[in-house]
């Protein structure tokens, strides 16, 4: 079982020759098999960060409310009343390539650990999620089996999945993306931490048993994928929600004591990581005893047990005199409870097995001295700026419109919520499809959280800068159309091999407009992930830096949706200027997918956002949309089919050509129902925000500017086709 | 009237009908182990929806055979009331403390939406702030809500008016004649798919769940 | 010794999930497909020697736990 560790071992595990030879250094001996497991594990991308971590340090990460920025299991923000957001996104994009029910069912899974191991009681889940062309064969079994996947976790759990985004694009093809977020509440004054501390305090194993599952996942999420990676399905995990919800409701009621010094669930790379990061934060050393370690196999190894990446377990080191306190609880819950090591002075992980010292390794270089790699950047090309004039309309804006909403990227989105539980709590205040974030309130009082996930792979393709910066922003946007003050993110950063010049140029590009971004709204990164080596047999993902957004309402009665009301005048915010460069109506009407991105001015972002919410807080704001994806002319249809309220829209200034004006996709706008646009338009003036009346709603059809009419029931027909449609057809497709 | 909700492990709907048992009585309900076995004191207990022992093997098999529910089961012979939302509907049929069982959705896929749902007799101590024949505004969020029961089963129900709510417009998880609710004989029971009381507050989107637990408070 | 317990929705109950694979098998070109049940099965290692009594028991079992008899019928096979 246990093989002879050498250089060509060490490359087999993911180590380069130079990382090897650091590990000899190290260790100042040949390591053994497990201890050769335990670096390969820690040094690996997806735990070391080595090509990332030097350009994560631009993003801005601090403001007056953030507690804890990146380093946590979790980002930590003030959101008043004494209490704290806890959040994390998190990808689980090779598990779910594999086996795509339990890849994605267990990336939920994950992030909820992440999340609760900080003391946070989860509220809310979204996911972001990108497909490959509906058209390739295993796309929709795919999509089948992450959707269930995400459904089947988050509904037992009984944490309600209320958002996220969905995209399709043939670089997903052999690369799918799920990116999982959960957002949790804590008493400000209550956070638990992962710092060991406290020579002689016992380590104690809590949750499920260990088994072989998903042994090297953590390198496996480092590593490209080729034609033979079916083979690799036995390092899936497969989770267990049932046993999640017990130890959430566990660990809460043990948070609720003084027993526990610190806390960390075992993600990727299990006992290895948490154990390692425990102890090496807390400048202590660990001894471990694997025999007492609950195991749901026999004849497992020390190198197995260390790298099991079973699921639904913590690691935690509590008072010893609390630790009878601490077993009862977990008795009661039918969790496995067990000491499996102690606390020591020494600095070094020492791991024990049937008697033998199986890995004994110094935690300060094991943590300092792990590779960091500046690799060389290639910057993207920019693309030239096109213009609208000369780009024919050949459907026109009737049939351009029905076209865009049918499309796999802007339809209905019913059929993959309907499968989440959205309102188990009772506090869901907008549910997926009512606004451009989601609202969940808090129990007990009147505040709420808005919450979003969103990117524009397409935009990062085409300038990284530009589509890091409209990521970031965009959120920053959602958030403020249904009325919340935005105050951080979480970005989950999926990117091809770093090790090509021309991805890591996307990763600091993307990077370099995220922290534009963050620096000008106000609105720093607090948690993040990063994936790379998204790459099938040498093609790459679009570059898709997902961000995850968090704002707050003082009052969950003042948040508005998009369903647009009856009577009221339309305006739009924001300067249109018939921006088509990497629109969808370019690429669904046209078949083109080239130009610049539309660019985001972060001064008008500010401004332009600063008076929407004013006027939403005001309550002079009926209903509020931000316009993105297809533009002005699909913003306003999606507002009028959210609430079967129609329009009628007015002509456009001469000076844009009409289907550059109706779907051009220019940043930093909203759309507006408001009772009088002209008292509307005056104090929008006075604040240097441009705003012009586009029309007027009632009715129950959409009245386009050319005279073309469609009732809302046909677009809403067009836009609810797709998925079932799809998802029902032949299987043998 | 006094309320106890129990609570099984995997249960996770037991906070919101906490909530909604609060707004109406101003009471909050006991919570119950699934491991106690003392419901003295209590008119009403309320099984909520979640996933007890994960809906492992069937939903609500395991809940059906623990021990609080010796103690329910005498609740129900005294004569107590009994609410089961959901998955508390499934372990109600499955301890046989009402008719028929709940099958996987007919589409296989979890449902989780607005329903409409027609109130079948307004004379009962759940349903006596409603109408008999109104329709009201639900939300279900389940796998395994597709009622069943053989045809003798289904006529001697709705004989004896013992079927509580009906969907209206689309039968979405393919329940046997549209039901979505039924009652024990002596009306004391009752067991429904969607959740009430997940629509008790205009801020959630209404408050046509409201009715029931209002009845309930005043009982 | 080990008891093997078949459970299996009763004639007539609806069974979704049989009718999912039906139709899939067919849409792979399986032609000679007529009906497809789907049940679950489920094994118990018994600390117990007698089959007679390995069965007894786990016909006990089913009947209490295992299947719902409302909608399910169970078989035991004793090895």
């Amino acid at each position: 079982m246990e093989r002879d560790v050498n250089q060509a071992l060490a490359r087999e595990f993911g180590l380069n020759a130079e990382e090897y030879n650091r590990v000899l250094e190290i260790m100042g001996r040949t390591p053994s098999f497990t201890e050769l497991g335990v670096f390969s594990v820690m040094w690996s991308e997806h735990c070391s960060y080595k090509s990332s971590r030097v350009w994560l340090k631009q993003l801005p990460t601090k403001a007056p409310w953030v507690i804890h920025g990146p380093g946590e299991n979790a980002g930590v923000v003030a959101i008043g009343d004494g209490l704290a957001a806890i959040f994390k996104m998190e990808s689980h994009n090779h598990p779910s390539f594999i086996e795509p029910y339990q890849g994605a069912a267990t990336g939920v899974g994950g992030i909820l650990r992440d999340v609760f191991t900080m003391g946070a009681r989860p509220i809310a889940n979204l996911n972001a999620l990108r497909f490959g062309s509906p058209d390739n064969a295993r796309t929709r079994r795919i999509v089948d089996g992450v959707v269930r996947g995400i459904g089947g976790y988050g509904n037992c759990v009984g944490v309600p999945t209320v958002g996220g985004e969905i995209n399709f694009h043939p670089a997903y093809d052999g690369n799918p993306l799920v990116n999982a977020m959960t957002v949790g509440i804590a008493p400000t004054d209550r956070i638990f931490l992962s710092a060991a501390a406290g020579i002689g305090n016992p380590v104690v194993y809590v949750g499920s048993k260990t088994g072989r599952d998903g042994i090297h996942g953590a390198t496996m999420a480092s590593a490209e994928f080729d034609a033979n990676s079916e083979e690799k399905r036995p390092t899936v995990q497969v989770g267990d929600p049932f046993t999640e919800k017990l130890l959430i409701e566990a660990c809460l009621e043990l948070m609720a004591t003084d027993a526990i010094v610190a806390i960390q669930d075992m993600g990727a790379a299990g006992l290895t990581s948490s154990s390692v990061e425990m102890a090496g934060k807390g400048g202590v050393g660990i001894e471990l005893n694997l025999d007492n370690v609950p195991a749901r196999e026999t004849g497992m190894t020390a190198y197995e047990f260390m790298l099991s990446e079973s699921q639904e377990r913590m690691l935690m080191v509590l008072k010893p005199e609390r630790e009878a306190v601490a077993r009862a609880i977990f008795e009661k819950w039918d969790l496995d409870f067990s000491i499996i090591g102690y606390i020591t002075d020494t600095g070094r992980i020492t791991v024990r097995h049937q008697g033998e010292i199986k890995a004994d390794i110094p935690l300060a270089p094991l943590n300092d001295q792990a590779p960091l790699y500046t690799r060389p950047t290639v910057e993207t090309p920019k693309q030239e700026q096109l213009n609208a004039a000369r780009i024919e309309d050949r459907l026109g804006l009737t049939a351009g419109l029905r076209k865009l909403l049918a499309c796999p990227d802007l339809c209905s989105r019913a059929w993959v919520w309907d499968q989440y539980d959205s309102t188990v709590g009772g506090q869901t205040v907008k549910r997926p499809g009512a606004a451009d974030a989601a609202v969940v309130k808090l129990e007990g009082l009147k505040r709420a959280l808005a919450l979003t996930t969103d990117c524009t792979p397409r935009y990062c393709l085409a300038d990284p800068e530009m589509g890091g910066m409209q990521a970031v922003a965009e959120a920053w946007r959602n958030l403020t159309a249904v009325g919340a003050r935005p105050l951080a993110i979480t970005d989950n950063m999926n990117f091809g091999n770093p090790e090509k010049p021309e991805i890591m140029g996307q990763f600091a590009a993307a990077i370099r407009g995220m922290a534009a971004a963050c620096e000008a709204l106000d609105f720093p990164v607090v948690s993040g992930n990063v994936s790379l080596y998204n790459e099938t047999e040498g093609k790459g993902i679009l570059p898709t830096p997902a961000i995850g957004g968090l704002g707050v309402l003082e009052d969950a009665a003042q948040a508005v949706g998009y369903g647009l009301p009856s009577w009221l005048d339309i305006v739009v915010i924001g300067k249109t200027q018939g921006w088509l460069g990497q629109s969808l109506w370019l690429r669904e009407i046209n078949g083109r997918e080239d130009g610049a991105p539309p660019p985001v001015d972060l001064a008008v972002e500010r401004a332009n956002g600063d008076f929407v919410r004013s006027r939403i807080l005001s309550g002079e704001i009926r209903a509020c949309h931000d316009v993105s994806d297809g533009g002005l002319l699909v913003a306003v249809a999606e507002m009028a089919m959210a609430s079967g309220v129609g329009a009628r829209l007015s002509a456009h200034p001469r000076d844009v050509p009409g289907h550059a004006y109706w779907f051009g996709e220019d940043q930093g706008r909203y759309v507006v129902a408001v009772p009088d646009a002209a008292s509307f338009i005056r104090t929008s003036e006075a604040a240097g925000v441009p705003a012009v009346r586009i029309g007027v709603s009632g009715g129950g059809d959409l009245t386009l500017p050319d005279g073309g009419t469609i009732s809302i029931e046909t677009l809403r027909a067009d836009h609810a086709g797709f998925f079932p449609a799809w998802m029902n057809g032949d299987n043998r497709s | 009237m006094k309320a106890g909700i129990v609570v099984f492990p995997g249960i996770n709907r037991e906070r919101d009908m906490a909530i909604a048992l609060e707004q109406s009585s101003g009471e909050k309900p006991r919570m119950i182990w699934h491991k106690e076995t003392d419901l003295s004191g209590l008119d009403l207990v309320v099984i909520p929806g979640g996933f007890s022992f994960g809906d492992y093997l069937r939903c609500g098999a395991m809940a059906a055979r623990s021990p609080v529910m010796a103690a329910i089961h005498a609740h129900a012979t005294r004569g107590g009331y009994i609410l089961g939302v959901c998955n508390g509907f499934q372990i109600l049929t499955e301890a046989g403390l009402l008719p028929g069982a709940l099958l996987r959705n007919a589409a296989l896929r979890f449902l989780s939406m607005d329903c409409q749902l027609t109130v079948e007799r307004a004379d009962t101590v759940f349903t006596k702030r409603y109408q008999k024949g109104q329709t009201f505004r639900s939300v279900m969020a389940h796998g395994d809500g597709n009622f069943f029961a053989d045809d003798a089963t289904l006529d001697r129900l709705e004989g004896e008016g013992l079927v509580a709510f009906r969907y209206a417009g689309e039968n979405l998880n393919g329940s046997a004649r549209a039901i979505a609710g039924v009652y024990s004989p002596n009306l004391r029971v009752l067991g429904l798919m969607p959740h009430p009381e997940d629509l008790v507050d205009p801020l959630m989107g209404g408050t046509d769940g409201k009715p029931l637990f209002d009845a309930l408070a005043a009982a | 010794m080990k008891a093997t317990v078949t459970v299996m929705l009763k004639t007539g109950v609806l069974d979704p999930q049989g009718k999912a694979i039906a139709h899939a098998l067919g849409t792979l070109g399986f032609d000679n497909v007529n009906d497809v049940r789907a049940g679950k099965v489920i094994e118990l290692d018994l600390n117990e020697t007698d089959p007679a009594k390995a069965r007894a028991e786990a016909e006990d079992m089913a009947r209490k736990l295992l299947a719902n008899g409302v909608i399910e019928s169970f078989r035991v096979e004793v090895a």
